[in-house]
């Protein structure tokens, strides 16, 4: 039972549930179909990107650039598939972003791979580099007229039912991308020795090449990997919303990385489950919502925000040296 | 300036005799500092010789003198925490939120900005008095997270500047907080007398020679310099990390909140996210001008070098109307080439070494 308290993911339960009880104290429509699947819908593309994200944060490292990473991904897919005509598939779509994704991942990769730079400063340069090249050099105007199949995508529904006073709600079928990509990155994470070598990476990086893991080519697949999920996440934000924005999705990243921290994540790395980020997004987006619901100004989200940071990161961190100290 | 860098060093016993001006000139190009030195007289160069009518003219540097001296001062501040270690992601929201509580209170005891008199030169002492103490508190709360609750700083500071741009955020609504007294916007957008140096300028070099003092001739700069270079060696060594964090964190929010007054005074006004692209700026200038984001090596005097060369090419690239977003790809492109070049010579300094 203490062990059950001692565990991260029992805490953010517990904050959620708490949130949303009193949520639903003021707005008895809080507990309903409808919110369900709106908060999921608005959760799908932050869940996608808290994915990539964790894998980053259990290997030690961190990323800001995945946003921009996103956003390439997404506006140049989409403008390819526009020029040359062959967008009737979301399939396609979703390959393509994430090829580029990948690809751009790979040079987080190689400065922080093989040229050993520090993560939270090479992607504060990749960020800048990447948007700052779509910018230049690929576009600054919006294409609403999105391909066919990312606009048949966002039609497609997964559940779609009536309500009790005759609206429909429904959930879209991006869920189910989501679905897909935590599925696959749980097995990686804690079913190959990949994952393995991930955890044992953040852990500690000396030992980890020790007992035997190739460090260099870890950290390649991670970035990759995160660039991969990023492009996937940008274009199935650009399907949902149906117009290819390239000032979208940057300015994001600190969410998401709050969402990962919250979820149990730590930044010295080695720790932080699949089901814990879930839970620290699921936290970030009830909370985001309750917020407005219980009549508090948006204006003060960046500091709940913050506070969140602080608090998600500062309690484990400081019962780490409280333990550290009674054992001498 | 050569001379000073060669004392600079945190190594009291291996201070080396002056060197002859000859050798010195030879030798540039084979020092770090001197590469740096290069780069700016050639950036300053090409600049002149693409924009000959515009570059090289008294207008030009003197509106650089008065733009790079807030950049700078954020520079330093940011400096002081890579040299531990560190970062401090919140340097511009707490640079913000700390000029905007100096102009509210600027405003709440002087509510005419034409007014003047002692009366107003209370308000602007006490305004700037507002804006040290808010950069206190933020310093510490800063500090406080990284070595009290020992929470990495990367985390730390990006949620504490995630606070201070809300609080700022709510303070002003958003919108930029507009009143500063006539007589602070005229002493901050002047020039000293007889001299002509701009009063940012000034309070910037002043800054410099300060935080330089600080780290080469104290007992508070040897201990930052070990703390950067190995934390577990210097707590062994009888070095208090927590006095050395602490105090670091408060004086990178102290000079970044000068240089957010010095921002708010150049706008007239002081807005919760003026200076965006300011981290990664300050970022650059930093591994640019040397100094190692692992902790424990860097020098003012790189720090200097490194913010002319940047507005050399900022106020150039400006010239040439090259686009905003062009050279915010500049600065990220810039930042990782530095890094990669460094980390090539840093190498084979330690192979040198030993």
């Amino acid at each position: 039972m203490a062990r059950l308290f001692a565990r991260n993911e029992t805490l953010v339960t517990l904050i959620l549930l708490a949130f949303c009880a009193v949520t639903a104290a003021i707005d008895p429509h809080f507990l309903s179909v409808p919110t369900l699947f709106d908060l999921l819908r608005n959760a799908t593309v932050m869940a996608i990107f808290s994915v990539g994200v964790l894998l980053v944060l259990a290997s030690g490292g961190i990323d800001v650039s995945f946003t921009a990473i996103a956003a390439f991904a997404m506006y140049v897919a989409t403008k390819a598939m526009v020029a040359l005509g062959f967008g009737d598939s979301m399939l396609v779509a979703i390959l393509l972003a994430g090829g580029i994704g990948l690809l751009l991942g790979l040079i987080n990769g190689f400065f922080i791979a093989t040229m050993k730079l520090p993560t939270m400063i090479v992607t504060l340069g990749t960020l800048n580099a990447f948007q700052g090249f779509l910018l230049t050099f690929v576009g600054t105007a919006l294409i609403t007229q999105v391909p066919l199949g990312m606009r048949s995508f966002s039609r497609t529904m997964l559940v779609r039912m009536e309500t009790a006073d005759g609206s429909i709600v429904s959930l879209p079928v991006a869920f189910l991308i989501l679905v897909i990509v935590a599925t696959v990155t749980g097995l990686l994470l804690n079913r190959t020795m990949l994952g393995r070598s991930i955890y044992a990476l953040g852990g500690a990086p000396e030992s980890a090449a020790r007992v035997g893991v190739r460090v260099v080519a870890v950290q390649y697949f991670i970035y990759a990997y995160v660039g991969a999920l990023s492009g996937i996440a940008g274009i199935v934000h650009g399907a949902m919303a149906r117009v290819a924005n390239p000032f979208d999705l940057v300015g994001l990243e600190l969410s998401v990385i709050a969402a990962v921290v919250l979820g149990g994540a730590r930044l010295s790395g080695g720790h932080g489950t699949l089901f814990g980020t879930l839970l620290g997004v699921a936290l970030v987006v009830v909370i985001n919502n309750s917020l407005i619901t219980l009549g508090i100004p948006t204006t003060w989200q960046n500091v709940v925000t913050g506070l969140l940071i602080l608090i998600g990161t500062g309690l484990p961190a400081f019962r780490a040296k409280l333990a550290a100290q009674r054992a001498g | 300036m050569m001379r000073m860098d060669k004392q600079a060093t945190p190594q009291p016993m291996a201070r080396p005799r002056r060197p002859d001006p000859v050798r010195v000139l030879g030798s540039l190009a084979g020092t770090d500092m001197g590469r740096l030195f290069l780069i700016t007289v050639l950036v300053f160069v090409v600049m002149s010789l693409l924009e000959p009518r515009l570059f090289p003219t008294r207008g030009n540097l003197s509106s650089m003198a008065f733009q790079f001296p807030e950049i700078g001062m954020l520079a330093l501040g940011m400096m002081l925490t890579l040299l531990t270690g560190g970062i401090d992601l919140s340097i511009i929201w707490l640079a913000n939120l700390s000029a905007i509580v100096a102009v509210m209170v600027m405003r709440q005891i002087a509510p005419d900005p034409a007014a003047t008199g002692a009366w107003v030169c209370l308000a602007i002492a006490a305004g700037i008095l507002a804006s040290l103490a808010t950069a206190t508190v933020g310093g510490l709360v800063n500090g406080l997270a990284i070595a009290g609750a020992n929470i990495p700083p990367i985390l730390a500071t990006l949620g504490t500047g995630l606070i201070f741009k809300g609080v700022a955020t709510v303070l002003t609504g958003g919108a930029a907080m507009l009143g500063f007294p006539e007589i602070a916007s005229g002493i901050g957008n002047g020039a000293v007398p007889w001299l002509g140096i701009p009063v940012p300028l000034l309070i910037f070099v002043a800054a410099a020679v300060l935080v330089a003092f600080l780290l080469n001739r104290t007992a508070f700069g040897l201990r930052v310099y070990l703390f950067g270079t190995n934390p577990l060696a210097a707590r062994f060594a009888g070095i208090d990390n927590f006095a050395v964090t602490m105090r670091v964190y408060l004086l990178s929010s102290l000079l970044g909140a000068v240089g957010g007054l010095i921002i708010a005074v150049r706008a007239n006004s002081a807005k919760a996210d003026y200076g965006s692209s300011y981290l990664l700026l300050t970022v650059l200038i930093g591994v640019l001008g040397g100094i190692n984001p692992y902790g424990g090596f860097g020098k003012v005097s790189g720090l200097l070098l490194a913010v002319l060369s940047l507005q050399f090419l900022s106020s150039g690239l400006n010239m040439l109307q090259v686009s905003n977003f062009a050279v915010n790809m500049t600065w990220g492109a810039l930042l990782l080439l530095v890094m990669v070049i460094n980390q090539g010579s840093l190498r084979f300094g330690r192979v040198r070494k030993r």
